[in-house]
């Protein structure tokens, strides 16, 4: 559902579903992230390309951070920003998604970046007709977090093949572990989908009780043990654990959860020695990551936020009609940069 | 009171006959008979069934009458050729009290365009807690004889065997809603392979399933009959053909949605496709339709559930559950059952006429087309082929699954008790 640069300007394009991206489609955000993080090195760290452009951050749910990750991204681009949070607003006063949308569209938004607690709400924006801006999903449930799965792989590329030499290429052979609650996680279920275009290796691990009915037919491999796949992973992707869930009798008790499927010290030792550890966040230490690991080398955890800058840069960038010509392209811009 | 000869119809799908209707009542079916002074209809080509009879019909009023009331309900189902239909209790009040039950009644014989026969509540409120007034609403001018608390189940296994004792004392039957409740805490859709996909909390099966093995066995430990409302999954229909077998007094119901549509559909997030119970998958929709062609389910129920515009044109989790169904529902069983060689059209008079009125106990519906009976008539053409525009419905309602889907078949008229309700597709 995403559109590189070049196609028909007036067309909506949407980023809904990791699933919806191509092998090349994901690459290309990659490479163009790569570059996006180059303009973070700069003195200044702004590019004109979206100059009187308005991207709406519309959030149903509190997200700060994957909040302030898209303002900062789209303010990099020199777009207008509009916060749109559902708290304090009409919609709590129980005005409808679609007439929130129509007062956004009204209001001329090029892209609304949405975070809805309904699965399929970004879905249902971008294709009930109710406006024609661009829509980018930031989480919609239990559903999906492309943009979170993009970072994620910008992440790993990075770690496991190089800035620079990863430049064209996907995680093809590289064997990914996400750890935890898989049936409540749209992270999860994004990541599966795009490592699976890239050519990576998925497996997940969790108690029986957080893997959803029907996992059968994802692009992945399942498993009960973390202990068995630490040593086969190349990246170990720990997820956050609601310590609410083992009161739905989803494990018996935090400690159990923890003592099965955290990563402290001594797992992480299991782990291959280029093998990084990943956390979307935000971490419940003591509950699937000891305060050891987290602060360790090995976690990402810091540099994933980074990363998540870059990345919703270069989806901004390719969904509004970035231009060739407002930016070079990938590889010129790496020769450009290598001269 | 005028006459009515339907010249050349095939009599459930048999050989050509014409029927002449004289005042209330069928006079005449014979290959040949002279018109007289009758209006003549030619229906060659066309198929003749009994009324077709609704166990499960949501009419909305009291209380909702901004998606259905009882008149525009009953024009909706005149027009998909019923001559009766059950309206469900889950109104605002509840129908648990012989006051509502009477008013539905009252309202329904006011329409003219339908019978209308009232369903009670099992439970006060639906709350599955406190029985309600069940021989005060039988022993009411509306005579309820089948009690629900469709919309809710009647999770409570002490009071549901209670109900389905009571009801004993005057023929009464017990339509369960069969959902776990604590199996379907958050459920939006069928759990499996697509709820996992969509992130969509999931409605398993199991949760139908355990209700009905549990009300089966009941049913028969207290020597009471049991109908399960809207049957979705294979394995209920594995546990009635099972309790069938035992020769426990136990009926089902199946509805046209079911026997058609996927849980595949449910990828487009629209919510004209969320209903309860969720739309399944293809193999329970295979298992369905051959429970209904060797009559493990008796009948085909539309569980017509009309919902205003605002309760659809939303997010799938804020919109409301259920379909309308009336003006569709003859021709996606005969899309799914009759084109298929299921089933004939004797078999569709069976089960859409004559096994839910035998359920309901419902006189004069569900009859023979043979002299001497109600003239309660559908004539059918099956030839006919269109794309569903829910925008020309009948119902107050437009949330169709089937806008834009060619069906086959046509309802060209409609007889209640001799009076046209329906001419050439169209209300009279």
């Amino acid at each position: 559902m995403l559109c590189p640069p070049g196609g028909n300007p007036r067309t909506p394009r949407h980023l809904i579903s990791a699933a919806d991206l191509t092998r090349d489609d994901a690459v290309l955000i990659l490479d163009t992230a790569e570059e996006m993080a180059r303009v973070a090195d700069r003195p200044i760290k702004k590019l004109p390309t979206l100059r009187g452009r308005t991207v709406v951050n519309l959030f149903f749910e509190d997200s700060t951070r994957t909040r302030i990750s898209f303002e900062a991204a789209a303010k990099r681009l020199s777009a207008d920003v509009i916060n749109f949070s559902a708290k304090g607003s009409s919609v709590s006063k129980g005005e409808s998604l679609k007439d929130t949308a129509l007062t956004l569209e009204a209001m001329g938004a090029d892209a609304v970046v949405i975070r809805h607690g309904a699965s399929g709400a970004p879905y249902r924006l971008a294709t009930s007709g109710w406006i024609d801006s661009a829509v980018v999903n930031a989480g919609d449930g239990t559903h999906e977090h492309p943009t979170q799965a993009l970072l994620d792989a910008f992440t790993m590329r990075r770690r496991l093949v190089g800035a620079d030499a990863g430049l064209g290429r996907d995680l093809e052979g590289r064997r990914i572990t996400i750890v935890g609650d898989i049936l409540h996680s749209r992270v999860a279920r994004s990541n599966v989908h795009l490592l699976a275009t890239l050519g990576a290796h998925v497996t997940l691990v969790a108690p029986p009780t957080l893997v959803p009915v029907g996992v059968d037919r994802w692009p992945c491999e399942v498993s009960y043990s973390l202990d068995a796949v630490l040593p086969k992973s190349d990246a170990v992707m720990m997820l956050r654990v609601q310590r609410e869930r083992m009161n739905a009798a989803y494990f018996p008790t935090e400690r159990e959860y923890s003592r099965r499927y955290g990563l402290d010290g001594e797992r992480m030792a299991k782990m291959p020695g280029h093998a990084i550890v990943m956390h979307p966040g935000p971490m419940v230490r003591g509950m699937e990551i000891t305060a050891q690991v987290a602060d360790s080398d090995r976690c990402t955890a810091v540099e994933q936020v980074a990363n998540g800058v870059s990345t919703r840069m270069a989806v901004l960038y390719l969904l509004l009609g970035g231009s060739e010509t407002a930016l070079p392209s990938a590889a010129a811009r790496t020769e450009e940069n290598n001269a | 009171m005028s006459k009515t000869l339907i010249r050349g119809a095939k009599v459930l799908g048999g050989e050509p006959q014409d029927v002449l209707i004289d005042g209330e009542t069928i006079a005449r079916v014979a290959p040949s008979l002279d018109a007289g002074d009758a209006t003549v209809i030619e229906a060659e080509g066309r198929i003749l069934l009994p009324g077709l009879v609704d166990l499960h019909t949501h009419l909305r009023e009291p209380g909702r009458e901004d998606s259905e009331t009882v008149l525009t309900g009953t024009r909706a189902a005149a027009v998909g050729g019923f001559t009766a239909v059950h309206a469900m209790a889950n109104t605002f009040p509840v129908a648990d009290t012989a006051g509502v039950v009477e008013q539905v009644w009252r309202l329904g014989r006011e329409s003219g365009y339908c019978d209308v026969q009232p369903v009670g509540a099992v439970t006060v409120g639906l709350e599955g807690k406190q029985l309600a007034e069940l021989g005060a609403m039988h022993d009411s001018a509306a005579g309820v004889k089948v009690f629900s608390d469709d919309g809710k189940c009647v999770d409570d296994a002490v009071i549901m065997r209670r109900a389905l004792e009571y009801v004993k004392a005057f023929d009464g039957v017990v339509a369960q809603h069969a959902q776990e409740p604590r199996l379907t805490e958050g459920a939006q859709m069928n759990e499996g392979v697509v709820s996992a996909e969509l992130g969509l909390g999931g409605w398993p099966a199991v949760a139908e399933e355990s209700i009905i093995a549990r009300d089966v066995l009941l049913a028969a430990h207290v020597g009471s009959r049991v109908h399960i409302c809207h049957l979705s999954t294979a394995g209920s229909v594995e546990i009635v053909r099972w309790a069938k077998s035992k020769g426990w007094n136990v009926t089902a119901e199946v509805t046209p949605h079911h026997l058609l549509l996927t849980d595949e559909l449910v990828r487009s997030y629209n919510p004209v496709y969320k209903v309860n119970p969720p739309l399944r998958t293809e193999a329970d929709v295979m298992a369905l339709r051959e429970a209904l062609a060797d009559g493990t389910i008796d009948c085909v129920a539309t569980d017509h559930a009309p919902h205003p515009h605002e309760d659809k044109d939303c997010e799938w989790a804020a919109a409301a559950m259920g379909m309308v169904g009336l003006e569709t529902a003859l021709s996606v069983v005969q899309q799914t059952m009759v084109d298929t060689g299921l089933l004939d059209w004797a078999g569709v008079a069976d089960r859409m006429s004559a096994r839910p009125a035998a359920i309901g106990r419902l006189d004069g519906h569900g009859r023979p087309v043979s002299a001497g009976e109600p003239a309660n008539l559908t004539l059918v053409d099956p030839a006919y082929r269109g794309t569903v525009d829910p925008a020309g419905f009948a119902s107050r309602s437009r949330n169709s699954p089937y806008e834009g889907r060619e069906l086959p078949g046509r309802v060209t008229h409609t007889f209640l008790r001799g009076r046209a309700t329906v001419v050439d597709g169209k209300l009279a």
